[in-house]
């Protein structure tokens, strides 16, 4: 039985925000974040709650610490030890293997995210702008009181318009695919698989290879808990018009090319059952818009390019152990939205998603060293994922069509990784088992 | 790595002189630093000490292995692989084991598929009659990782006749000429 009382929303839940703010934070001393981390506790919302009335809340809180966090907040030297390695060394520390170089180092991060100062994260989702200046201004008192807990900086969320789906920057539908945890009450949607066992997301309990193994110490803080793996990627919008419109002379060319890139039409529509024209009804409908697998419906990738961002970060039936492999993704995006047809303002905006997985090294930086940076995955030669690969306009980009396929070369950057970060979340009774650290010891 | 797409020519046979630590510079995989791609692709070298007594336990393996490929020809697919070795040798009185491997993968990329597949297929069993290998490697791909790479003896040379080439390319290759032969019979 999943602890659903226990464990944290956002490993569970999809809220309905449309804005909403992170605040990164640095606990100056142990008693200071302690103290903090016990006020706060008290607003996060389990995935209990949240399942009983998600449309009377307002504001959805999640918290959760960096390793270095943790030692900031007193744990002992024996648990700290307990934590995977990847996730005491840091995301920073990681940053060749994931990618990370060029204008993607840590070194160009904004907000402090690279330094080892950073503790923590509050994760606000709010239903609009003045819930979230409500709860902005509860947070600033709430700070003002724990003397000690500095913010090393904020992002402020904004859905982009029109709001009556969720889609990026660059205009593609978003959250259609995604793993459903056994337990959870939740049906996959046709096509999404299996319910996946819970250890592959939540810590304590068995994953697809058995129980639970080389869990965080002592148990109390690590069952109902979990990693997220933070990114801030900036998208750049007028770049990633420019480059549609210089390889396509019709705008019907211009949107397959961005459906080519992405494995999906803008719509949604999955270029597997849509191959040549557009079909909005079947993108903004879950009980068809995931339905396909690529090795019977695809194997040449003449509908989906083998190197697609949607291709890579699932292949579903193309891939080995794919079940230990599989990603929760939330967040949002940040920034105003570029008006179709106006030159790029130099305005950062983006997406700021966090992964969530049991295990990072496993997971997200499996997906981020091999699914998205190996040049030579699926044998593609000279390829990374056309969205978020690490591009420095060498690499290509390969669309099979018949009789001959076609070749972009120099494939721009459309994004850049403007910070990130690894956090662990814990389940409530953790935060609070965190937050008493020191009591009685004295 | 794989990047080094232009220089490699399969007319060309090419040999490499690989320095003593395995690579030349450092390259950050997700369990330490990778190791580079050579005219005879990616391998290993792994050679360990084996417990006493287990010699007969190790070339038992080798028939089951034999017989799990038979029923299931693609069982190794994720691997990449061309070609993998295993040697029983003495060095005075100890019987050592060494297991070499050319494949198309950086073997650490896909490290825990391939720890899966060990499990999988009993390969893991073999590396139990080996001294140090780790009890909880099924359930601590890096332990195993560690053993693996404490064990492995980089080469200092490798050379490759048509090299670079991937085994996928090799037999794309023969399935065109099967298929470019059968047209000409076609045309008789
Ligand atoms: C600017 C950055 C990104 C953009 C614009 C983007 C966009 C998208 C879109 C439009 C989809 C298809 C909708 C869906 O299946 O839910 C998708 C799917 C997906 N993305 Fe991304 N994404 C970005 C970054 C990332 C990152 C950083 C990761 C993980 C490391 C990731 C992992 C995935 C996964 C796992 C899927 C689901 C694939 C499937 O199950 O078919 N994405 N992305």
């Amino acid at each position: 039985m999943l602890e659903f009382d226990d464990i944290q929303h956002i490993l569970i839940t999809r809220v309905p925000a449309l804005t909403g703010r992170y605040e990164f934070l640095s606990f100056k001393s142990a008693a200071a974040g302690r103290d903090w981390l016990a006020a706060i506790s008290e607003k996060v919302q389990s995935a209990a709650q949240v399942r009983a009335g998600p449309t009377q809340d307002a504001r959805w809180v999640t918290v959760a610490c960096t390793w270095n966090g943790l030692r900031a907040l007193g744990l002992d030297e024996k648990s700290l030890a307990s934590f995977p390695e990847e996730f005491k060394q840091g995301m920073a520390a990681r940053a060749e293997m994931l990618g990370d170089t060029g204008p993607n180092a840590p070194a160009q991060w904004a907000g402090g995210l690279a330094s080892t100062d950073l503790h923590a994260i509050a994760i606000l989702f709010a239903k609009d702008a003045a819930e979230r200046g409500r709860c902005q201004a509860e947070h600033e008192k709430l700070l003002a009181k724990a003397k000690g807990v500095e913010v090393l900086s904020s992002l402020d969320l904004e859905a982009t318009p029109p709001f009556d789906y969720a889609h990026d920057h660059f205009g593609y539908r978003d959250r259609l695919s995604q793993p459903v945890i056994e337990g959870s009450g939740e049906e996959p949607t046709p096509g999404s698989g299996a319910p996946l066992k819970p250890g592959e997301f939540i810590l304590g309990y068995p994953d697809e290879d058995g129980p639970p193994a080389n869990q965080p110490q002592p148990a109390v803080l690590s069952k109902n808990g979990s990693y997220m793996a933070y990114r801030r990627l900036e998208e750049h919008v007028g770049k990633f018009r420019d480059f549609l419109r210089e390889h396509g002379k019709t705008p019907e060319e211009q949107e397959l090319l961005a459906a080519k890139l992405m494995g999906r039409w803008r719509s949604g529509a999955p270029l597997v059952l849509a191959p040549d024209k557009d079909d909005p009804a079947l993108g903004a409908d879950p009980k068809r818009n995931n339905d396909f697998n690529y090795k019977e419906m695809d194997p040449h990738g003449y509908a989906v390019p083998l190197g697609s961002h949607i291709r890579r970060m699932n292949p579903r039936d193309t891939a080995a152990n794919i079940n230990r492999r599989r990603m929760i993704r939330r967040g949002a995006t940040y920034g105003p939205p570029l008006p179709e047809g106006a030159p790029d303002d130099g305005v950062e905006r983006g997406i700021a998603a966090f992964v969530i997985c049991a295990s990072l090294v496993r997971q997200f930086e499996f997906a981020q060293n091999v699914w998205i940076n190996d040049r030579n995955f699926h044998e593609l030669g000279n390829e990374r994922d056309p969205i978020i690969g690490t591009q420095d306009g060498t690499l290509e980009f390969k669309i099979p069509k018949r009789p001959v396929r076609r070749k972009i070369t120099g494939l721009p950057a459309f994004t850049t990784v403007r910070g990130g970060a690894y956090f662990f979340l814990p389940g409530l009774k953790a935060l609070r088992y965190l937050a008493s650290l020191g009591k009685g010891a004295a | 790595m794989s990047d080094a797409t232009k220089k490699e020519d399969w007319t060309k046979p090419a040999a490499m002189a690989i320095p003593k630590e395995g690579y030349f510079k450092v390259e950050q995989g997700r369990y330490g630093p990778t190791f580079p791609k050579t005219p005879a692709n990616y391998g290993f070298t792994i050679i360990a000490k084996i417990k006493p007594g287990r010699e007969a336990a190790i070339r038992e393996y080798g028939k089951k292995i034999e017989q799990t490929i038979r029923d299931l020809p693609d069982g190794l697919a994720v691997l990449k692989l061309h070609y993998l070795r295993w040697v029983l040798f003495d060095i005075g009185k100890d019987t050592h084991f060494m297991y070499q491997g050319i494949f198309d993968t950086d073997f650490d990329k896909y490290t825990e598929d391939a720890v899966a597949l060990f499990g999988k297929y009993g390969i893991n069993t073999v590396f139990e009659n080996l001294e140090g290998f780790p009890e909880d490697w099924k359930t601590n791909a890096q332990s195993f990782v560690k053993f693996v790479r404490e064990h492995q003896r980089p080469s200092f040379l490798e050379y490759g006749e048509y090299p670079y080439v991937s085994a996928e390319e090799i037999k794309k290759a023969l399935r065109l000429k099967a298929a470019f032969s059968d047209a000409l019979d076609q045309m008789q």
